[in-house]
């Protein structure tokens, strides 16, 4: 670890990332490095960045490469600074045949912005998702860290309103 | 006949707060796993139970189970690992995510007992970033599991010592495949792994691994409460037991239904409501989008198994059971499954990665009106040459779905390639 400036890795952060580093056998630090990233990105408004991702591989121990090629793989990562609430249409087959694409459809006129995009006012990234595996209450969508089923065009309105 | 639901994962749900611990031990809880340590049964009398029961592999593969966990002994030398499979993501599934929110303490003890016949100290249980909430039920689990002594060093005074952690993913459908899960748990991309080796020597940080479902892993301890024999009877054989079916799309109640194996798709659609507004039944996905269609008239003749299903042409995957009706259009499906499979390719297979893409963009355009006569054939090119040529199954799982929608719905891609437009409209 650098020396001279402080990590960008919060000592809240650093703890949490400790205590899922016990879990693992101590030859095998790289095993905490998805927890890792998630508690980075959950303590910097949701997005990584490149400073981020380096980070939590000096704290890890590992070569930066392992962290962004992780970081670049998987879909929970993001990228680019994102809105105060993440939107997660899921539009896969079993919400596809129950709406899906009619929803996110709707939720694009109702906040007038496209998927992937945010709301000028940093309120919400609205985003598709792949199969959430909430097939039974479709369509679902996840909203932060919660799954609301069932919804409807009203349902999304008072969801999406209701978020600050 | 009337069916008893939900004998074995979901037989506590109705139960008050069917996740906390003093309600699990109501209903036998920890029972199997007491009777094995204070008898200290051995480990080979476990793997016969399962393999008389005739439980096979629950996420998809329909592996039999008694017989993957004798490939480790106790005798295997340590470490070695259990991992539990609760990535669950493929396309129509969503039973695992409801065992971890309502019973996480039958999961947990189906591993323990695992660990116990292979000798694992060590389990690990790999559930997908996305499942907050039974993230949390199965963390409060855990907690209560090493306060009663059910983990932990020296468990109940017999001498065995065995630890679960949980582990969380970040997004990634691939990530259910056993040997991509393992190379996620290691930190890394979730990239499948040549095979052999399999897991069973070479698995979790190189170690000897035994690796199954949620589901697999509940079932296990009212197995050896009852018996091996007792499970087997509820199904058919070699089918033995019973198995949730994750029924969505077009009916009246969608929602997970634990029916034996072997009974017919009719009485599970029945019990699913029937079909959404009195429509009529086009067709079927029975056992996750990876799974090849059945046309709606021949899955009302077919059982709910492993063997009939695949008989057909099809499998029961994941029993993941995705019902259309006569609105759907059949080109607007393959398109939504293409497209979730070359969003989700890894990447490190060419005829995957770049298979994936040219299914996608060929019924994109069949779809919207700009396909060809000659992208049917094109179509069916593509999937042969992408089926048994990968790492994975994950080309397979997009290329056998074309063949299926090939053989029994060609005159829909063809209309939509003459008339520029769906037949069902």
């Amino acid at each position: 670890m650098s020396q001279e400036k402080p990590s960008l890795l919060s000592e809240a952060s650093r703890a949490e990332i400790d205590q899922w580093l016990t879990k693992y056998p101590p030859a095998q630090k790289r095993s905490a490095l998805l927890p890792a990233l998630h508690i980075a990105q959950d303590a910097n408004g949701g997005w990584l960045s490149p400073e981020l991702i380096e980070a939590v591989a000096n704290y890890l121990g590992l070569p930066p490469v392992q962290a962004y090629e992780v970081a670049t793989f998987y879909s929970m990562y993001d990228l680019q600074p994102v809105g105060r609430h993440k939107v997660k249409v899921c539009t896969s087959i079993s919400c596809m045949l129950r709406g899906a694409d009619e929803l996110l459809e709707h939720m694009e006129k109702h906040l007038k912005i496209k998927v992937g995009e945010t709301t000028p006012d940093g309120r919400i990234t609205l985003k598709k998702a792949e199969c959430l595996a909430a097939c039974g209450g479709a369509p679902a969508v996840m909203i932060d860290r919660d799954y609301h089923e069932n919804i409807t065009p009203e349902k999304a309105n008072e969801l999406l309103d209701s978020l600050k | 006949m009337s069916i008893e639901l939900n004998k074995i994962c979901f037989r506590t749900l109705q139960m008050d707060k069917p996740w906390t611990l003093a309600t699990y031990e109501q209903a036998d809880g920890y029972k199997a796993l007491k009777h094995i340590l204070q008898n200290k049964v051995p480990a080979q009398d476990i793997v016969e139970q399962l393999k008389l029961s005739s439980l096979r592999g629950r996420g998809g593969a329909g592996f039999p189970t008694g017989l993957k966990w004798s490939f480790i002994s106790p005798s295997t030398p340590a470490p070695k690992y259990v991992v539990c499979n609760a990535d669950e993501g493929e396309p129509g599934t969503f039973k695992d995510r409801d065992i971890l929110r309502f019973n996480p303490h039958q999961l947990l003890e189906g591993i323990i007992i695992a660990c116990y016949v292979v000798g694992a100290t060590d389990a690990y249980i790999y559930i997908r970033g996305e499942f907050y909430e039974p993230i949390e039920r199965v963390a409060k689990a855990l907690e209560e599991a090493r306060a009663a002594g059910y983990l932990g060093k020296n468990i109940l005074g017999s001498g065995f010592d065995c630890q679960i952690h949980f582990h969380v993913g970040a997004g990634a459908y691939i990530c259910g495949e056993e040997t991509a899960l393992l190379e996620s748990l290691e930190g890394k991309q979730g990239k499948p792994r040549f095979k052999p080796p399999f897991p069973a020597n070479f698995g979790l940080y190189g170690r000897p691994t035994t690796i199954n479902n949620v589901e697999t892993f509940a079932s296990v301890p009212v197995i050896l409460n009852n018996g091996g024999n007792w499970f087997l009877e509820l199904g058919k054989p070699n089918n033995g037991g019973y198995k949730i079916f994750s029924v969505s799309g077009h009916v009246n109640k969608p929602g997970n239904y634990e029916i034996p194996l072997g009974t017919p798709f009719s009485q599970l659609l029945e019990l699913a409501g029937g079909m959404r507004d009195g429509k009529k039944l086009k067709a079927v996905i029975p056992g996750g989008s990876s799974a090849p269609v059945i046309p709606g008239d021949m899955m009302m003749d077919m059982t709910m198994d492993y063997d009939c299903i695949s008989k057909s042409g099809s499998m029961l995957g994941s029993g993941a059971v995705i019902v259309m009706d006569d609105s759907t259009c059949m080109v607007k499906v393959l398109l939504r499954n293409a497209e979730f499979y070359h969003e989700e390719s890894c990447g490190q297979c060419t005829p995957c990665r770049e298979g994936t893409g040219w299914l996608e963009r060929v019924l994109h355009r069949i779809e919207h009106g700009h396909g060809t006569a000659k992208d049917l054939e094109l179509l069916t090119d593509v999937a042969m040459k992408m089926s048994g040529r990968t790492i994975c199954v994950l080309a397979d799982s997009i290329a056998l779905p074309v063949v299926s929608f090939m053989k029994y719905y060609r005159p829909e891609f063809e209309y939509h390639i003459e008339h520029k437009r769906c037949m069902v409209d």
